[in-house]
């Protein structure tokens, strides 16, 4: 927003502050909170939240089979080991990556004092973060996957 | 619900309005300080299970079992299941917050969420405390070879 006299305290003098109307192409549709970085982390930050959340449940489910027997574990997990599963957990990894990094940035604009000035900046550092992470576990993965 | 609501003026200073633990407060606080902790541990996690050798192929019960006979790992797995699941149910309990507005289907998921939480931390933990990577009368084929002084 360009208005600059909408801080606290800057009514109190007498003077007339002229405040420019925004732009109509900077006027949101409906919503105030629609589009950008900012509602886009937002977003992906609860539907990469809820996949973790529900193959978490699986996963404790899964890993206690070991309690029960060494056969019921290696069938359970031999599932994974499919290709079908294999992406699968290439789109895990992917949503966790994007998840952690993103909440770490969700701190800094927090307790960053000039966080919520490079929230935008700090998104676009988290997609090349992820971006680098992905480039470096993809390949491994799907040779370890496909065979290679 | 009283009729007469009021309005405070603009700029008025937050009143508090309850005594007591400010259980918001503290959950958003958790969030955070998990959070963090969970990004080390879970890269940890991912890369030991996922890159290291030969991948997931490598997983199965031997491995695990070998990973478990070592307290560090039991006390890794324990702190990454209480973190992982209360912070997972937690944020699942904001997104019910937000999307949900009948009040009695938003107290069905919250009791849901929590039952399962607490039978999934129980199970979990009891697991992780009472393995034991060579069971007796287990397929020597299936174990970890250091079972083979044992069993």
């Amino acid at each position: 927003m360009p208005a600059k006299a909408t801080g606290a305290g800057a009514s109190s003098s007498s003077a007339t502050i002229e405040v420019p109307a925004p732009r109509r192409s900077v006027i949101p549709g409906g919503t105030l909170y629609r589009g950008n970085e900012g509602m886009w982390s937002w977003v992906l930050h609860r539907i990469t939240g809820i996949a973790i959340y529900f193959f978490l449940l699986v996963h404790i489910l899964d890993t206690a089979l070991i309690r029960v027997s060494p056969e019921a574990y290696n069938i359970v997990i031999g599932a994974y080991k499919t290709p079908i599963m294999g992406l699968g957990e290439l789109a895990l990894v992917g949503a966790i990556g994007f998840h952690a990094l993103n909440g770490l940035r969700i701190i800094l604009v927090d307790f960053w004092g000039v966080g919520t000035r490079h929230h935008k900046a700090m998104f676009y550092g988290v997609l090349g973060v992820w971006l680098v992470l992905m480039i470096g576990f993809t390949p491994r993965h799907l040779m370890h996957v496909f065979g290679g | 619900m009283t009729t007469d609501m009021t309005l405070d003026a603009p700029r008025t200073p937050h009143a508090r309005t309850k005594r007591g633990i400010n259980w918001e407060k503290w959950g958003w606080i958790y969030m955070r300080v998990s959070g963090v902790l969970l990004v080390v541990l879970i890269f940890g996690h991912l890369f030991v299970n996922l890159m290291v050798g030969e991948g997931i192929n490598r997983i199965d019960f031997a491995f695990v079992a070998g990973k478990l006979a070592d307290p560090f790992w039991i006390v890794y797995d324990l702190l990454l299941l209480w973190l992982a699941l209360i912070h997972g149910t937690n944020g699942m309990r904001t997104i019910v917050n937000d999307y949900v507005a009948n009040a009695r289907v938003r107290r069905i998921l919250h009791i849901a969420l929590l039952a399962s939480t607490a039978v999934l931390l129980v199970l979990g933990t009891l697991v992780l405390t009472t393995f034991d990577p060579c069971p007796a009368g287990a397929d020597p084929e299936l174990v970890a070879s250091f079972c083979e002084d044992i069993l």
